[in-house]
């Protein structure tokens, strides 16, 4: 069995930052492992510790830099990695879902996996789209945010028995066949840390370059009708009233108002 | 082609508010284009839904009887065949969990770009302006999309809900899925998060997130609840940690909360998180970044470190802080 992990490098911006024309300025930005993503990680990982022959491959669409961080998903047990990139794709902001779906989708066609685990979104832009539209786009079935997997079900029946995380503390329990993709929320298992063993293991694990041309698709895959035409700081709505002063005034300020609203118990 | 399509949000027998404030959303588009706005409901009791759906505003609303509950594979042949037949310029979902689960299948097979999770729309001669935020609400954006159809979803209680009864016509739409392309099946539905506390009965509610950063922290706010007779809560990242309970969580996929009193300790305010809380009589916010969202729906805000700030309220109460 193959599982195929989709895996991005996200940027974090600093509480602090400054804008220029429509990006955030790099020197504000901190690059890791997309949250979503290292769960995704986590649960191909469990499926090959608790199943016979059972390989996971992780796949990113990104730069050079972009090779650190899947050397973590590497650490972290993956048994080899695909990296997308091209001069094509340095070009464009890559925001379009539809083009992502497209360079994962040629990648999921050459690796022919049985199962798809994506990340439900990324940190940065937060569509939340890719791994459906990834399913559309392959012909794969699917189910969106879940937050539990039978691993045995998938192993010994080929079938993706799982919980749908849907709004109000409520879960869908859905059966999706085989070949799927599914889009994984955080809280469906504990990440694991990457351990020395793991990173000095990950140093010879295998990271192929695929180009546009390698992966048989033209420069016309990352044309898109979407552009960001703006990006600015939210004016602040804030009609809070702050308490100044050092850590005891502050508190001290603060438990009056809460002996006046009445709400502290003996 | 000027029209537009708005999806309902239905749930085990419920139409969902976001429904109502797809209305809204998609009245404007149609002014804005000169089209008309069109409602589908699709599975469970469309009759009834349908009638809840006819607000001012409402040219027609489309029922497609098939199941009781969402199935996506329906869901995206439905709204497909909705979409081609209407000849819709937009198509407007909500950004729920199933709404993630359909709407980037149908772009995808619409070949149209899909642009989710919107605050504001804005359409002018053949451009979509739509306003998002990236990197967790730090920033907000303006994404430009060219030539329709245009497929987008909303976040909820952006848009009013719509209001008055309206007189939309009501008709059955024609459709019969593909047997051969449903490839899940949904078998029901859990309930979690029950367990020992109830935090949406509490009146005073402290409540943690990341600001926190360690389990053995947690003892600290522990102290400060039990100081002052308050319940504890959280946000997600510490009950997907396993450092706290899923019926401690507030949020979205949590607990909807209204206590007299809600003190966001360490909490930047992720929208998530705030759709659990913003109902809360008094909101307080601990929390060193001064531009941490949760700033603008606090009516009182501390900026500074909860591990100075945290110790001195026990105090206040007569508590002897822990050291963490």
């Amino acid at each position: 069995m193959k599982v195929l992990v989709t895996v991005k490098e996200v940027a974090t911006v600093e509480d602090d930052f400054e804008i220029s024309g429509t990006e955030i300025e790099d020197t504000y930005l901190d690059y890791d492992l997309n949250e979503w993503d290292d769960y995704a990680v986590e649960e191909g990982v469990q499926l090959a510790e608790a199943g016979d022959d059972v390989e996971v491959v992780a796949v990113t669409i990104g730069p050079e830099r972009a090779e650190e961080t899947i050397r973590m998903a590497l650490a972290k047990g993956a048994d080899r990695a695909v990296r997308v990139w091209d001069d094509a794709i340095e070009d464009v902001e890559l925001l379009d879902v539809e083009t992502k779906a497209r360079l994962l989708g040629a990648v999921v066609e050459d690796e022919d996996p049985d199962l798809v685990l994506s990340g439900v979104q990324a940190n940065d832009d937060s569509f939340g789209a890719t791994g459906v539209a990834l399913a559309e786009d392959v012909g794969f079935a699917w189910a969106a945010v879940v937050n539990a997997l039978d691993t045995e079900k998938v192993l010994d029946e080929g079938v993706a028995s799982v919980h749908r995380e849907l709004e109000g503390g409520v879960e869908e329990l859905t059966d999706v066949e085989l070949p799927a993709v599914l889009t994984i929320q955080t809280g469906i298992n504990e990440p694991r840390y990457a351990s020395l063993r793991g990173i000095r293991q990950a140093q010879s694990k295998e990271i192929k370059p695929q180009s546009l041309d390698d992966l048989g698709l033209d420069a016309g895959v990352v044309e898109s009708s979407l552009d960001i035409t703006a990006m600015y700081e939210p004016e602040t709505e804030s009609e809070a009233q702050y308490f100044e002063g050092d850590a005891a005034d502050q508190a001290g300020a603060l438990a009056d108002v809460l002996r006046d609203k009445g709400v502290v118990g003996e | 082609m000027t029209d537009v399509l708005a999806v309902a949000d239905h749930r085990r027998g419920d139409l969902r508010d976001v429904s109502l404030e797809l209305l809204t959303a998609g009245r404007e588009l149609a002014d804005a284009s000169g089209g008309d706005l069109h409602a589908a409901v699709i599975s469970g009791d469309t009759d009834e839904f349908a009638e809840k759906l006819n607000r001012e505003g409402v040219d027609a609303i489309h029922t497609v009887d098939n199941g009781e509950e969402f199935n996506h594979d329906v869901y995206v042949q439905a709204v497909e065949a909705l979409v081609t037949d209407l000849d819709a310029e937009f198509l407007v979902t909500p950004n729920s969990v199933n709404g993630l689960d359909y709407a980037p299948a149908v772009a995808s097979r619409l070949g149209r770009p899909y642009v989710s999770d919107a605050v504001g729309l804005d359409y002018d001669d053949g451009t979509l302006e739509v306003t998002r935020e990236m990197y967790g609400s730090k920033v907000e954006t303006t994404v430009e999309v060219e030539d329709g159809p245009f497929v987008v979803s909303i976040r909820g209680a952006e848009w009013p809900a719509a209001e008055d009864i309206g007189d939309a016509e009501v008709s059955a739409f024609d459709f019969a899925p593909d047997e051969d392309a449903i490839r899940s099946t949904v078998n029901g539905f859990e309930e979690v998060g029950g367990g020992d506390v109830d935090i949406s009965e509490a009146d005073f509610l402290v409540s943690i997130g990341r600001g926190i950063e360690e389990e053995e922290n947690i003892e600290l706010i522990e102290e400060l609840a039990e100081v002052t007779g308050a319940t504890l809560s959280s946000s997600r990242p510490i009950v997907d940690n396993g450092w706290l309970p899923k019926n401690r969580q507030v949020g979205q996929s949590g607990k909807q909360v209204t206590p007299d009193v809600y003190l966001a300790i360490g909490i930047s305010g992720a929208v998530q998180h705030v759709a659990g809380m913003k109902g809360a009589d008094t909101i307080v916010a601990i929390n060193t970044d001064p531009n941490a969202p949760i700033f603008d729906i606090a009516d009182y805000g501390i900026v500074g470190d909860l591990f100075d700030v945290v110790p001195e309220l026990i105090e206040q109460f007569g508590g002897d802080p822990p050291s963490v």
